[in-house]
């Protein structure tokens, strides 16, 4: 059995675990009850992901809602709040193509993340799918969803150099990753009618380093309601 | 090391494999293709190993629950199940006889060959109607009337493993178990 190292079971778990519960609170507010269905699925998926990764690391519960914020390893793109559906739609074609790339890689590997990469990296292509087909249609539909769409990938851009920063413990070819997520994103852009953003993705003024703790200022708030029945009742269940 | 089951534990094992799926009761364990193994560790004592269909299945506690219920029946005290995902489950571990009883039930099963081709990307156009691609080599049929004309709804149903189509022919909604 190889040993978890785990910061890196932590920075893959809270990534999963913020995306689910960003997601999650579209039950109740989504457009259609078929993207309810559909969001709320994928975050069940992530939420899946986040329970074996943060099992690796420890208490899963413990973890999840005992935490201070600066204790997340997340990437700063998941926190992110769900903004219009195509701000929700474009950070699950950011993210869900970096996970699975990564989840493939990881997943051909013979590390300690290998067995649960092979299982997620077939969900994920579902995520891809969904994102990928949402991206087509926002961005090749009318002139209000395609405004939309361009808006909302402009406005994550900025998150997305620092999803191609090493992770300790976890052993990925990263330049390869990032080429990959490159092209993939630029042709389903172009596809899309779809412009690629522009503009520093890495850098001092640029967003990043939510792997060493960073947080943007709404994932305290994120926080706050996900952790709050727990904290007011220790130890309570079903 | 493998051992040959005992008969104790064949039997015990043919029991915990009947046990239906809690979502969808149609199906045994056994046809789902999760029950991984079931070792009889000493006198009373039985270890069930069992995989996720997906990841962040939630029925994997119930599907637990019903087995060690089943197996206290039958004089085991001790029954510990544990969750393997090494191999990953795929819709090719469904029997047969499940896929039948899946299809008879409304939902139009997984196609074969998920394991070699991974996920099967679903089309979704503009209008919501997609004909099924030429190069497709097998469509998802309906499940009430057998036609190929097929459409998909949504990529995600009532539950994770299932997409929602909907039968250009009959007109009828239908869940089909994606591939995975």
């Amino acid at each position: 059995m190889n040993r978890v190292p785990v910061p890196a079971a932590l920075a893959l778990g809270d990534d999963a675990l913020v995306l689910s519960h960003r997601l999650g609170e579209w039950a109740g507010n989504a457009p259609v009850l078929e993207e309810e269905v559909a969001l709320a699925n994928i975050a069940l998926d992530l939420l899946g992901q986040a329970r074996a990764l943060l099992s690796l690391a420890g208490d899963e519960d413990e973890l999840a809602f005992l935490r201070e914020e600066r204790a997340f390893r997340n990437v700063q793109l998941v926190e992110q709040p769900n903004g219009d559906f195509a701000h929700t739609i474009a950070r699950q074609l950011y993210f869900s193509a970096y996970q699975q790339l990564l989840y493939g890689q990881l997943a051909s590997g013979e590390g300690p993340f290998a067995p649960l990469a092979a299982k997620a990296v077939k969900e994920v292509a579902y995520h891809l799918d969904h994102a990928e087909h949402w991206t087509l249609r926002l961005g090749d539909g009318t002139p209000e969803s395609h405004a939309r769409m361009q808006r909302a990938l402009d406005a994550l851009w900025r998150y997305t150099g620092e999803l191609f920063e090493p992770v300790e413990g976890v052993s990925a070819d990263w330049p390869a990753l990032q080429d990959g997520w490159s092209a993939y994103v630029t042709d389903v852009l172009r596809r899309a009618g779809l412009t690629l953003p522009e503009g520093p993705r890495e850098g001092a003024w640029t967003a990043g380093a939510g792997r060493q703790g960073i947080h943007t200022e709404p994932f305290g708030r994120m926080l706050a309601e996900m952790q709050h029945l727990h904290r007011s009742h220790p130890g309570a269940s079903w | 090391m493998v051992t040959a089951p005992t008969p104790l534990e064949a039997e015990l094992r043919a029991l915990a494999g009947a046990v239906p799926d809690p979502e969808l009761p149609v199906l045994t364990l056994a046809e789902l293709g999760v029950l991984r193994g079931l070792h009889v560790l000493g006198p009373g004592r039985v270890e069930v190993e069992l995989t996720p269909t997906y990841t962040g299945c939630p029925a994997v506690e119930a599907m637990a629950a019903d087995i060690e219920r089943v197996l206290h029946e039958h004089g085991q005290a001790e029954v510990s199940v544990r969750t393997v995902l090494s191999p990953a489950w795929s819709t090719d571990d469904i029997t047969a006889e499940g896929r039948r009883k899946l299809a008879e039930s409304g939902i139009a099963p997984p196609r074969p060959g998920a394991r070699d081709t991974g996920p099967v990307a679903v089309e979704l156009g503009p209008t919501r109607h997609t004909a099924a691609p030429a190069d497709e080599a097998e469509p998802v049929r309906c499940p009430h009337c057998g036609s190929a004309d097929t459409t998909v709804l949504s990529r995600f149903s009532s539950t994770a493993c299932k997409a929602l189509r909907r039968c250009e022919a009959c007109r009828e909604p239908f869940d089909h178990f994606k591939e995975l």
